[in-house]
């Protein structure tokens, strides 16, 4: 039988019944009467008109249909799909900092000050760096950051030549465009065969030019850049900074601080590491680890302690600024300091550990299906490509990843990273039972063998979704916009 | 119509048909397979100065965005409209329709650093993975 309304997908204007409503506000001509006559409108707006009923299952439905962390397994490789614990939701709603006024005096604002004071104490030990700024709203924006306070450290050693940024081929698509919208030279290195950045090749690049190389650690292709110490030194011998990409810091949480690797400036997402990924739906939020000799440049105000007090500190002469209004996304920081305080030192590595663990079982278990790029054990993703009898006939993994909707799974992150002809990057993280990942599993092997014997079958996923395979080129070619 | 076999390319996949003075820079059929569907191409001002293996264009496919490198220097010439305007082009043909930008040469030696049809092949399938 047919459920008419689950195939109603009309939208809430195309629902509009004149005449009908939700609620009857009193003394709306009283309101109408107080607008300036030049100011009020001369026609209705137009609104659906829908009763309060019709309202709320209209949105609980488009909510059913929706893919999110909560309803479905969201593998997105780089992107920290893990669960968000209840409880970040309970401390970050506290009135204290829900309910705080951005522009309140410090004096009314402590509690939120030591949240921030205390998070910034915590991520400094956490990746050996030596003071941190928690301003920038999330992963590019602190890659703009850091690159800006590397900036303004040549600037003040009279090193302006320094124009040039190395970004492995490996590196987040992001560091690159970072580097060319400061106006530095991207540069771009190949990665070795074994995937990690050749220490030969990047030698070459090294010289009294280069400002910064930007690593992202573990890289996009999930490995660790296990000669990275050889690489630092020989960064920092050419008196280059070393920026890291902190994007993947959930593989090294409590095993590995960048800062004893002699990292000078390092990002983490808070959106991602400690949980409330993809930021609940946004926002992010960013933060920028620095060394001893950086911590001047970065952005004010600085949170400092006096005398069990806490205040915002506005005299740092060589600052950079600010870059964000106010402390930042500070709903979301509540949250990672949630997140932080619940889990100990110990059990902070075994997040780490169980990543890294679930990314390799998922590994092992599809690698000889959907072969994958290295060899090597991943960290806390692997990159797969698809099987060579899938290719043969045609199909893509964007086949693949259609297909998988049907499976009610979201997709993997696919054709990144880009080094990788047809990637399917799948990122587990630690909060997945191995019931899921089985299940997950399971449907990849069975979407080779139907794509196999049926190649239209995945050509035309998803079938069982609301919307069938949109045209995504003649959306991109074609637009209709409308706003 | 240049044939594929006659002209020459760059390890960034243009290729690069040299006639007298000016010289025509296209993608190649190999570059235009891979990226897929190509939604949205941004070519170089008219007349503006462009430096061998610097970028100057942007083709944006549904699966990533690309920067179009000069294969040599000089100044643009002409610039193919149509391309822009009909971004599918690039995928049905690139080595002739879509033609994306003319160059000047300031330095016509520059051309004898290119691959020819031969080593482009060697080139494209020692990169494949």
């Amino acid at each position: 039988m047919n459920d008419i309304s689950r195939s109603d997908n009309r939208l809430s204007m195309e629902k509009s019944d004149p005449g009908r409503r939700g609620i009857r506000f009193k003394n709306t001509l009283k309101a109408k009467e107080n607008v300036p006559a030049g100011l009020a409108r001369k026609t209705a707006p137009k609104l659906p008109e829908l009763s309060e009923f019709d309202v709320v299952r209209h949105y609980t439905k488009l909510s059913k249909i929706n893919f999110s962390v909560d309803t479905h397994f969201y593998p997105l490789g780089s992107c920290t799909m893990k669960y968000n614990p209840r409880v970040n939701e309970e401390a970050a709603a506290l009135d204290g900092f829900a309910g705080l006024h951005p522009l309140a005096h410090d004096n009314a604002a402590q509690g939120t000050l030591e949240m921030l004071y205390d998070l910034e104490k915590r991520l400094c030990a956490l990746t050996g760096m030596d003071a941190f700024t928690l301003q920038p709203a999330a992963g590019a924006h602190s890659e703009f950051t850091g690159l800006l306070i590397a900036k303004a450290y040549f600037a003040k050693k009279g090193q302006d030549e320094r124009t040039e940024i190395i970004c492995p081929d490996s590196a987040h698509g992001t560091n690159p465009a970072t580097a060319a919208m400061l106006g530095f030279n991207a540069i771009n290195i190949k990665s070795g065969p074994d995937g990690r950045v050749n220490p030969d090749d990047l030698k070459a690049h090294l010289g009294n030019k280069t400002a910064v190389l930007m690593l992202t650690v573990p890289n996009t292709l999930g490995l660790f850049e296990s000669r990275i110490e050889e690489i630092v030194e020989m960064a920092h011998k050419a008196g280059a900074l070393i920026y890291m990409d902190g994007a993947n810091f959930n593989a090294l949480i409590g095993l590995v601080k960048p800062g004893e690797l002699g990292v000078d400036i390092m990002h983490i997402n808070a959106h991602k590491t400690f949980s409330t990924p993809h930021g609940g739906g946004g926002p992010g939020a960013g933060g920028i680890g620095v060394k001893k000799h950086l911590e001047e440049f970065l952005p004010v105000p600085r949170i400092k302690k006096e005398s069990g007090t806490y205040k915002t500190d506005f005299s740092c002469p060589d600052s950079i600024g600010k870059v964000k209004a106010f402390f930042g996304n500070v709903g979301v920081l509540a949250r990672a300091y949630a997140y932080l305080l619940m889990h100990s030192k110990k059990e902070l590595g075994g997040i780490a550990e169980n990543a890294i663990l679930n990314a390799n079982y998922m590994k092992s278990r599809l690698q000889e299906v959907y072969p994958s790029y290295s060899k090597d054990h991943c960290m806390h993703e692997c990159v797969l490509t698809p099987p060579s009898e899938l290719t043969a006939k045609g199909l893509k993994t964007l086949d693949i990843a259609k297909r998988l909707l049907d499976y009610g799974f979201h997709a993997p992150t696919i054709y990144f990273p880009l080094i990788v002809h047809e990637a399917i990057m799948i990122e587990p993280t630690e909060t997945e039972s191995k019931e899921t990942m089985d299940a997950f599993i399971t449907a990849m092997l069975e979407i080779k063998r139907e794509g196999a014997a049926d190649p239209q079958l995945l050509k035309d996923a998803p079938h069982t979704m609301p919307v069938k395979r949109l045209d995504e080129v003649q959306a991109a070619r074609q637009p209709n916009l409308r706003w | 119509m240049p044939k594929q076999e006659e002209v020459k390319y760059t390890k960034t996949h243009e290729w690069i048909s040299v006639q007298g003075e000016e010289a025509t820079v296209g993608l190649s059929e190999h570059a235009q397979h891979e990226m897929g569907d190509i939604v949205f191409v941004e070519l170089p001002k008219p007349a503006r100065n462009v430096e061998k293996e610097k970028p100057c264009a942007v083709v944006e496919s549904v699966k990533s965005a690309f920067d179009i490198y000069a294969p040599v220097s000089g100044q643009i010439s002409a610039l193919n409209d149509e391309v822009t305007k009909d971004p599918a082009l690039i995928n049905q043909s690139p080595m002739d329709k879509a033609w994306l930008f003319k160059i000047k040469l300031s330095d016509a030696a520059q051309i004898k650093d290119l691959m020819d049809w031969n080593a482009y092949q060697e080139f494209v399938k020692q990169n494949a993975h």
